[in-house]
């Protein structure tokens, strides 16, 4: 933070690396990092799943293997469907949301600093602190959730619950009120929740930032360790809702 | 707050990252690990016929060991038996063989006395020859007094 203020270290680091202009402008770190995220994530899973065996497991594939068993219980628990989409789905959803978090356990100034040596300005490391990454993912659900109530119930089936559900056919116009609320709170809040953890927790590691390096741990470790917790649990709060979404969507009402 | 094109690119590589793991991680994963739990619970199920077999094998093997000694409890008893009979046979036969040797001997010692006594007499006869031989001083002719000598054999 040499020779900034405390403000302009930190609105320099809430300033995403862009490219483009107005709608048609590109996050580079947010979509970089996330990228090279899911390849190491997922190249890691496909590396325990190719080699998966029914024997005794190694290392990597006992562990991909306690996280899919996580993810598969809760699944089953929640879901009472026939579904090849939803268990994968919230294996993605939970192990990509998760890597995307913990990158904000990272030192706030690391990727920062190496990057800057390198001629790049801005760059923020924790993609889910990116309203774009967490809205993409939100909406894709959603787009999931319409899909799949259109193809279980039908369109008939469909209107039919939209206008009837929850107070009976005669209160069709609260009904319509009350879904259409309920179908922008969904994604929103999807959205929000999963932003708005990660980007107070980054704020808060920014904040620590700006104490002199010799108190940093006082507070910095504290948070860290309690952090790993909200990444953890975002994760799978995120996952978690995706199913509950995607089960109501699955059965009628 | 600025929403841009990072979306649609985040929502590409979603989709994506979906797609991979509909793909190429769940259905391993969760195929092999269907399939250990199947060994397992085919483990634990051997597992528990062989305890079922292994108390069957016990009582099996108690019986077995139960037929055994009650057969050799009879084995003893008839080998008893049987060497009690052998020993009344071999007692029998001792006796009869003793018997048999006593009454032989007592025969032969009968004999010897017989034949003793024939001898003795015969001697008896000489001394009393040569004795009234002597007493008369002359020879007696045992021709001439061969009756009496007789008569004093027959005597002893």
């Amino acid at each position: 933070m040499s020779g900034q203020t405390s403000s302009e270290y930190i609105s320099h680091h809430l300033t995403n690396l862009h490219a483009g202009e107005g709608f048609w402008s590109f996050h580079l770190d947010t979509m970089s990092v996330s990228l090279v995220l899911g390849f190491i994530l997922f190249g890691a899973m496909w590396l325990a799943a190719r080699k998966a065996t029914s024997g005794v497991p190694g290392g990597l594939q006992n562990f991909v293997e306690m996280v899919v068993e996580m993810v598969d219980t809760q699944v089953k628990d929640t879901f009472h469907g026939q579904s090849k989409l939803i268990a994968p789905l919230a294996l993605t959803i939970f192990v990509w949301i998760f890597g995307m978090n913990a990158m904000d356990v990272l030192p706030v100034d690391l990727l920062p600093l190496v990057l800057h040596w390198f001629g790049v300005d801005h760059f923020k490391i924790v993609p889910s602190t990116d309203l774009n990454a967490t809205f993409a993912m939100s909406l894709s659900v959603f787009f999931l959730i319409y899909f799949y109530s259109l193809k279980v119930k039908g369109l008939g089936g469909f209107t039919h619950e939209i206008l009837c559900a929850p107070f009976g056919k005669w209160m069709f116009p609260v009904n319509i009120l009350f879904r259409i609320v309920e179908d922008i709170a969904k994604p929103i809040s999807l959205a929000l929740r999963l932003f708005g953890n990660m980007y107070a927790g980054e704020m808060v590691f920014i904040l620590i930032g700006l104490l002199p390096w010799y108190l940093q741990w006082t507070l910095g470790a504290p948070w860290a360790i309690f952090h790993l917790l909200i990444i953890t649990l975002q994760a799978f709060v995120f996952m978690m809702l995706t199913v509950v979404y995607l089960s109501m969507a699955h059965e009628s009402h | 707050m600025n929403i841009n094109a990072t979306l649609l690119g985040q929502a590409i590589t979603f989709a994506i990252l979906i797609w991979f793991t509909m793909k190429f991680v769940w259905p391993p994963l969760t195929a092999a690990m269907d399939e250990r739990a199947k060994k397992i619970a085919d483990g634990l199920a051997a597992g528990e016929r062989a305890k079922h077999d292994l108390e069957l094998a016990a009582k099996r093997s108690a019986e077995v060991i139960r037929e055994a000694k009650e057969k050799a409890a009879e084995i003893i008893a008839s080998g008893d038996k049987r060497a009690a009979e052998i020993i009344e046979a071999a007692k029998s036969q001792a006796k009869v063989e003793a018997d048999r040797m006593i009454a032989g001997a007592q025969a032969e010692i009968e004999q010897e006395v017989f034949r003793a006594k024939e001898q003795l007499r015969g001697q008896v006869s000489a001394i009393a020859l040569a004795g009234a031989a002597k007493i008369l001083g002359r020879e007696v002719d045992a021709r001439a007094h061969n009756d009496l000598l007789d008569k004093l054999v027959a005597e002893i």
